[in-house]
């Protein structure tokens, strides 16, 4: 029996052994050129070359598009700007006054963007944290509780905004319920606080599941002898939390604040479907903006959305490496304690 | 497999992924039943045709206004397109003069609106007009009738229908008394009526003048008030589209301001769910404009069977083409033969369309020369987008009248720079 297995195995790897005695000689003589450190990199270049051409390149060609301007999309047609769409996003009269800007609408976006970034961010860690905590511990149908969590994720973004769009609109199931009771409908995509906390509270409703399933991956590989010595020295729970399982989740921890920082300043269509930007402007972000200028506007304007695009990637650097950052600091805090 | 069969299979495999010689795709959007429409005269072409391979792409209206430009741009795209933002794009069309058998029969039938479909200054045939759209009112004649309020009657102004589906509105408990389409396409024949001109004397846009001060003034005070639905306008930013064509199927408004391309929609939709009737455009202080516009069908210069795109476009410019397409799809056409001759036979039992359609024909004669010479202005999309995005901040209570005007100016302004 073992012989005939070898057998099939020998049968299956022959091809790859004939394949890797024919890159053999090639290899060696590669090596002998380029030396080790040569050979890493021609090990990496498949990979270098995807992240090249599919990252890469549309970045420089974004940076490219945010020095011209003109009315053409092509950018052998465009005029060379220099930063002067920077100049135009950036320009203000009177910073105090965001209707002195040239354009105020992108300065309206990145002031939503930002405190929906503070705002999201906090509540879903904290609600993605107690969501983990609470489905690690023994439940009934727990797997039941884990699927109904998850299964928010599984919608594509523009069912999760049509959803709840169904839910909150004039004519929707909320009203619908409102009026059945006996009290008068609302219109609550109308009224600015209420529409951005609900586009706050459905971005949550939508990623929860996937954040609150990297921190309980987290929970479970903490070893449990740490918590039955904690519980033999009469350690309290909200001690036991801050010691003990807050500093062993912090490196999923520091994954899903990277994460949901990035999804949170890239937030566009759950939001767009829900509120279309309104009223007024209070639900515009940054990335509704650069879709208005650059592809919904009749007299499309892809040098100004590309710089603003720049603009929200830089944004996007600054912030990671804070929290990389901070992630190196707590290591290096965690290895001389 | 033979070497031959796999030749084949490959052949056959590359012909199915690739456009032939012959191959002509037309993108085309539907507001109503027009699709059904093309559908069947495309079928009949195909007949007539067959060396022409006629493939009729149906897309979204928002594919052909965010997408259609880039591939454009990018010398791609169809063949043939229904397109609104007709005179923006002009430089992609193609000049069919030198394939068409008889460019004087264009010239004299679609020429009124050739000018709105090519390069200022050029003369070329680019494409027709597959129907004349103009803005107007609908009003729920059973809601008014209910209600106990007279319909007002021609001549009647904006404030007096306001004033009358806001009476209606509180009898009835409707959402609101009325609502315009967020567009500033919709919100330009009201300005005009109020004594609007867009185009400054250099070509270029002017200044926000008085006419479009005073309309726009009334529309956010209608707004505040409550006669207005403010969903409409205020639950979007930018300078997104949103029709308030649902409200009034739904019964949710006794009046809407929108345009002659609602009616099959509201027919088909509504049914004999209640009366309606076209009211034409209320006035102003200067007239009771409108604005036409309208879908064009139209050539793209990067087709490579220009031979064969000519062709397609000269069976659909037919007049009995054009006839029938006009009474199924209750279109008004735009063919000069087809309109001088009258007679159409609206294929609909809905007893509201054919006395809409015959509203809106009338209304045209009141279409003012501010109005007029919008469609064949290339910056008429900035103005309108300018104007939909401000002043529904104004309606949001985020931006004063005044601040509002100053804004529209300056990104008219920009756009026309940063188009140069």
């Amino acid at each position: 029996m073992a012989q005939v297995g070898a057998w099939v195995g020998a049968v299956i790897t022959a091809p790859l052994r004939g394949f890797a005695r024919l890159l053999d000689v090639p290899l060696r003589v590669w090596q002998r050129l380029a030396g080790q450190n040569g050979m890493a990199a021609f090990f990496l270049l498949p990979n270098m070359a995807i992240f090249g051409i599919f990252v890469l390149f549309p970045l420089g060609l974004n940076i490219a598009y945010s020095l011209t301007s003109g009315g053409a999309l092509f950018l052998a047609d465009r005029n060379f700007a220099g930063l002067g769409q920077y100049q135009r996003l950036l320009t203000c009269a009177d910073y105090t006054n965001l209707l002195s800007c040239q354009e105020d609408q992108f300065w309206t976006a990145l002031g939503n963007t930002a405190l929906f970034v503070v705002v999201q961010v906090t509540a879903l860690i904290v609600l993605a944290t107690a969501t983990a905590l609470i489905l690690n511990r023994e439940l009934r149908a727990r797997s039941f509780w884990r699927a109904v969590f998850f299964f928010p994720v599984l919608l594509s973004p523009v069912v999760v905004g049509l959803i709840w769009r169904w839910i909150l609109d004039r004519n929707g199931v909320l009203n619908a319920g409102l009026v059945a009771v006996g009290l008068d409908p609302v219109n609550w995509l109308l009224d600015r606080n209420f529409a951005f906390a609900a586009a706050v509270g459905v971005t949550i409703w939508a990623h929860l599941g996937f954040f609150a399933l990297i921190l309980l991956a987290g929970l479970q590989a903490i070893p449990r002898d740490l918590y039955e010595a904690a519980e033999m020295d009469g350690t309290r729970p909200a001690r036991v939390f801050w010691r003990i399982t807050l500093p062993l989740l912090m490196p999923n921890m520091l994954v899903v604040i990277v994460l949901a920082l990035i999804r949170a300043v890239q937030v566009f269509d759950e939001a767009f479907v829900l509120t279309g930007g309104g009223p007024g402007t209070a639900t515009l972000f940054l990335t509704q903006y650069i879709y208005e200028v650059g592809f919904a506007s009749l007299l499309k304007n892809p040098g100004l959305a590309a710089a603003a695009s720049i603009l929200m990637g830089g944004v996007l650097v600054v912030l990671t490496l804070l929290q990389l950052a901070l992630g190196r600091r707590n290591e290096r805090k965690a290895k001389l304690k | 497999m033979t070497k031959h069969t796999m030749v084949l299979a490959l052949a056959a495999s590359l012909m199915a992924s690739t456009a032939l010689a012959g191959d002509v795709r037309m993108m085309w959007y539907s507001d109503g039943v027009e699709g059904e429409v093309m559908k069947d005269l495309v079928a009949r072409f195909k007949a007539e045709n067959p060396g022409i391979n006629l493939i009729l792409d149906e897309v979204a209206y928002k594919v052909v206004q965010e997408q259609l430009q880039i591939q454009l741009e990018a010398g791609q795209g169809p063949d043939i397109a229904r397109v609104t933002n007709i005179k923006t794009l002009a430089p992609h069309w193609l000049d069919l003069t030198p394939h068409l058998a008889d460019p004087a029969y264009w010239r004299t039938n679609f020429g009124a609106h050739a000018d709105w479909m090519r390069v200022d200054g050029s003369d070329a045939i680019t494409g027709f007009m597959t129907q004349l759209t103009l803005t107007g009112g609908f009003a729920n004649a059973t809601l008014f009738e209910q209600a106990g309020v007279a319909l007002p009657g021609k001549g009647a102004t904006w404030d007096d229908w306001v004033n009358a589906s806001a009476e209606v509105a509180k009898s009835q408990g409707t959402a609101a008394a009325f609502a315009i389409d967020r567009s500033g396409h919709r919100m330009t024949g009201p300005n005009v009526s109020y004594g609007a001109n867009y185009i400054g004397a250099d070509g270029k846009p002017a200044p926000v003048d008085a006419g479009t001060k005073a309309f726009a003034e009334k529309l956010v005070g209608w707004v505040a008030g409550g006669q207005m639905l403010k969903d409409t306008w205020v639950a979007a930013s930018g300078s997104t589209y949103r029709a308030a064509a649902d409200d009034f199927i739904n019964a949710q408004i006794p009046f809407y301001y929108s345009g002659s391309w609602q009616i099959a929609n509201l027919s088909t939709k509504i049914g004999d769910g209640f009366d309606w009737v076209a009211t034409g455009s209320p006035c102003g202080t200067a007239g009771c404009s409108g604005l036409a516009g309208g879908a064009a069908l139209v050539a793209v210069k990067y087709t490579a069977n220009p031979t064969e795109v000519a062709k397609v476009m000269e069976f659909f410019a037919r007049e009995e083409i054009v006839k029938e397409f006009s009474e199924r799809t209750l279109f008004l056409p735009a063919h000069a033969g087809v309109a001088a001759k009258g007679g159409l036979n609206w294929q609909t039992a809905d007893k509201n369309v054919g006395a809409a359609l015959d509203v809106f024909v009338a209304a045209s004669a009141d279409i003012l020369p501010a109005a007029a010479a919008l469609p064949a202005w290339k910056w008429a999309s900035p103005v309108y987008g300018a104007l939909v995005n401000r002043i529904s901040q104004v309606m949001a209570g985020e931006l004063k009248l005044d601040e509002a005007f100053a804004k529209i100016d300056s990104d008219i302004a920009e756009q026309v720079a940063a188009a140069k």
